[in-house]
């Protein structure tokens, strides 16, 4: 079932028997994929009782990898057309204006090589010899091979083109100076592909290769600094997302989404379905997991939890005890009332939850972790998890910002970040308030 | 100070607590919905949360496919069903179309008896030589919408209806096209749009709060909603 992915055009036999043999004697190439991902394959090429041909195979690999790089979300606009491109994404500096990658020779990328297609993923520099934003995660896609990098071009070339101009961005100066990027690359860009790490297994560099490279992980779970960089130094310790306004936790930390202590298999869960027995992802992590972890096979789910389970530190320092003493009686009555009347429904009065249906409150890190937006703005605005094909009907948290005042939502928080032997701390109203103001997103 | 607050907190809900019976269960899976819309779809005490229990269920799903891609905004909702499959949002609108759930008090804003009367005649007869059809004409007799596409407009205040109306003036709420809303909206002014929603939120509900079926009358303006 591996495909020989060097072949540019499948069609000639000579190259395949030429490129079955490298792929045999490429120990690097087999470390890298341990398992080729077959379920997403057989599952796009519907009822084809026969194995389908090299090249159906191959553009099945490409958009498999193009899935993994989560490449839809932000080059489509909700409800255009695939890869058109368009998106405003806002950042502090002002709005960029995603590209059109279709196929399309005047608008998007018809007439670009695989070569360059490649030097663009790996270097962060346009066709036109631009150097690219780093809203553009190059910094994670330097670690695609060139193999995968032209299946996934190959993919792109295979969607229908659409004809639409790209849209200026909408910098404010100095940032809409690309020259500026010359000194952001010097300080936050490390080219190279994925080098394999010889003393950890297969699998687990299948992990590293995915989270790294196309997952570009790091674009949301390693801090921001206020150039817009993130440095390797702090690499997987959370930070607050620009412009959405929702933490990523560490992955690194225990205490965040650190998942040391999780099975690999709720962190599969976690990823791949969505839902799992130690938590749920909302917001942008929903997004990420409807848009792309949902179809990856479950040998690559595996890899991702492999790895990712070995990314935290062991603690240093035991946890902090509950801080349950610090709250006043008073907030702690209103906030266990109005857990009682609200929240034990779904979540137990003992915050166990009903898992994966209604996440756990109890020892969840992503409740008690350091920053209290995530679970402040999840009962302002609720929420779904992404429909999933593992999960396609998840359950719901209905939004709270109506009912309860800024006293109210800051005593329930509190109440669960300190009940139940929680180890987080108590938050303000001022801090509901601040976070009232935003929009849900 | 704070604990006291809870009282109210308390008293005025009502059904828009979660709760459900059984966890494998369209009730439970929809408990995103009801501190806002009921448990049942009735609406809650907010006037601006719009009762969607017995809307056509072919309305009600094109309105979570609006939310989720984009087309009609208001963050909440769009925030909500962002990441819903189809066939989920479908049986989530099959689910509130099936409610019937008792109507929640009526709104009672101020409105003089001149403005009721507008509002009764663009409901009941339209203004013609504004080219503006009846509300009944396509919305039913009894008010209760139309299989497949159309919305009931009992049991909606008046905020509600409002707000609907001023968007869809303004362009920031459409429907399919053709888009016979938007036509008659642009023949409404201000005073219109308030005339017409202080009416309808004051009528009661009939005994029978199913929509009409699709077939029943030949509608004034073509609508992309029922095809």
């Amino acid at each position: 079932m591996r495909q020989p992915t060097l072949i540019v055009r499948p069609g000639l036999r000579i190259g395949l028997v030429v490129a079955a043999l490298i792929v045999v004697g490429a120990a690097v190439l087999v470390l890298l994929r341990p398992h080729a991902p077959t379920q997403t394959q057989t599952q796009t090429t519907v009822a084809a009782p026969v194995a389908a041909n090299a090249a159906t195979q191959y553009l099945n690999r490409g958009e498999y990898l193009a899935r993994a790089g989560d490449c839809i979300a932000c080059h489509t606009t909700p409800n255009g057309r695939q890869f058109a491109g368009g998106r405003a994404m806002a950042t502090p500096f002002g709005n960029l204006y995603v590209p059109n990658i279709t196929p399309d020779d005047e608008t998007g990328i018809g007439q670009w090589t695989a070569d360059e297609f490649y030097t663009m993923l790996h270097t962060g520099v346009s066709r036109s010899g631009a150097l690219m934003y780093p809203a553009m995660p190059f910094a994670s896609y330097t670690k695609v091979t060139r193999e995968d990098s032209d299946a996934i071009y190959a993919y792109l070339m295979s969607v229908p083109p659409v004809k639409q101009q790209n849209r200026p961005h909408e910098l404010r100066f100095p940032f809409n100076k690309r020259e500026l990027l010359v000194g952001w690359r010097a300080l936050y860009f490390k080219e190279g592909v994925y080098v394999p790490d010889p003393g950890k297994s297969a699998q687990w560099n299948r992990g590293a290769y995915l989270v790294e490279g196309l997952g570009h992980c790091a674009m949301c779970h390693t801090a921001i600094n206020a150039l817009g960089g993130s440095s390797e130094s702090k690499a997987f310790e959370g930070g607050m997302i620009p412009n959405q306004n929702w933490y990523a936790p560490s992955l690194t930390s225990n205490r965040e989404a650190g998942l040391g202590h999780w099975s690999e298999k709720d962190i599969a869960d976690l990823l791949q379905v969505g839902v799992a027995n130690r938590g749920t992802v909302y917001g942008p992590m929903a997004e990420v997991v409807y848009n792309s972890l949902q179809y990856l096979s479950d040998e690559d789910v595996a890899a991702m939890a492999v790895y990712l389970k070995t990314l935290p530190q062991a603690d240093a320092e035991p946890p902090p005890t509950s801080q349950a003493r610090m709250v006043s009686p008073n907030v702690m009555e209103l906030g266990r009332r109005v857990y009682i009347a609200e929240c034990a429904m779904c979540h137990g009065t003992e915050g166990k939850g009903q898992p994966p249906q209604f996440p756990p409150l109890a020892a969840n890190q992503s409740i008690t972790m350091s920053s209290p937006v995530n679970p402040i703005r999840m009962v302002l605005n609720g929420g779904y998890p992404p429909g999933t094909k593992k999960n396609p009907r998840p359950y719901g948290m209905p939004p709270f910002a109506h009912i309860l005042n800024d006293e109210m939502v800051a005593a329930v928080v509190t109440y669960i970040r300190v009940a139940w032997e929680n180890s987080g701390t108590p938050i303000t109203p001022a801090k509901v308030s601040e976070l009232r103001k935003l929009l849900p997103e | 100070m704070a604990v006291g607050l809870f009282p109210a907190l308390a008293g005025a809900q009502g059904d828009a607590v979660p709760a459900f019976k059984t966890l494998d269960s369209i009730e439970a899976r929809v408990q995103g919905c009801v501190t806002c819309h009921g448990q049942s779809g009735q609406g809650t005490s907010n006037g601006y949360f719009p009762r969607i229990a017995g809307k056509p269920a072919g309305y009600l799903y094109n309105q979570l496919i609006a939310f989720r891609d984009g087309t009609r905004e208001y963050p909440p909702m769009n925030y909500l069903v962002a990441y819903l499959p189809d066939a989920y949002l479908r049986e989530m609108a099959d689910h509130f179309a099936k409610q019937r759930p008792p109507f929640e008090a009526k709104d009672a804003a101020p409105a003089d008896a001149a403005m009721l009367d507008r509002g009764k005649a663009i409901a009941t007869v339209g203004d013609p030589r504004q080219g503006i059809p009846a509300c009944v004409a396509c919305h039913g007799a009894r008010m209760t919408g139309m299989q497949p596409g159309i919305p009931g407009l009992v049991g909606l205040r008046a905020a509600y209806i409002t707000a609907q109306l001023t968007r869809w003036r303004v362009g920031n709420r459409h429907a399919a096209e053709p888009d016979c809303m938007k036509r008659i909206v642009t023949r409404l002014s201000e005073s219109d749009i308030a005339a017409v929603a202080a009416w309808l939120a004051r009528q009661d509900a009939p005994a029978d709060l199913s929509p009409d079926s699709s077939n029943l009358v030949r509608m004034p303006l073509a609508c992309g909603s029922q095809r």
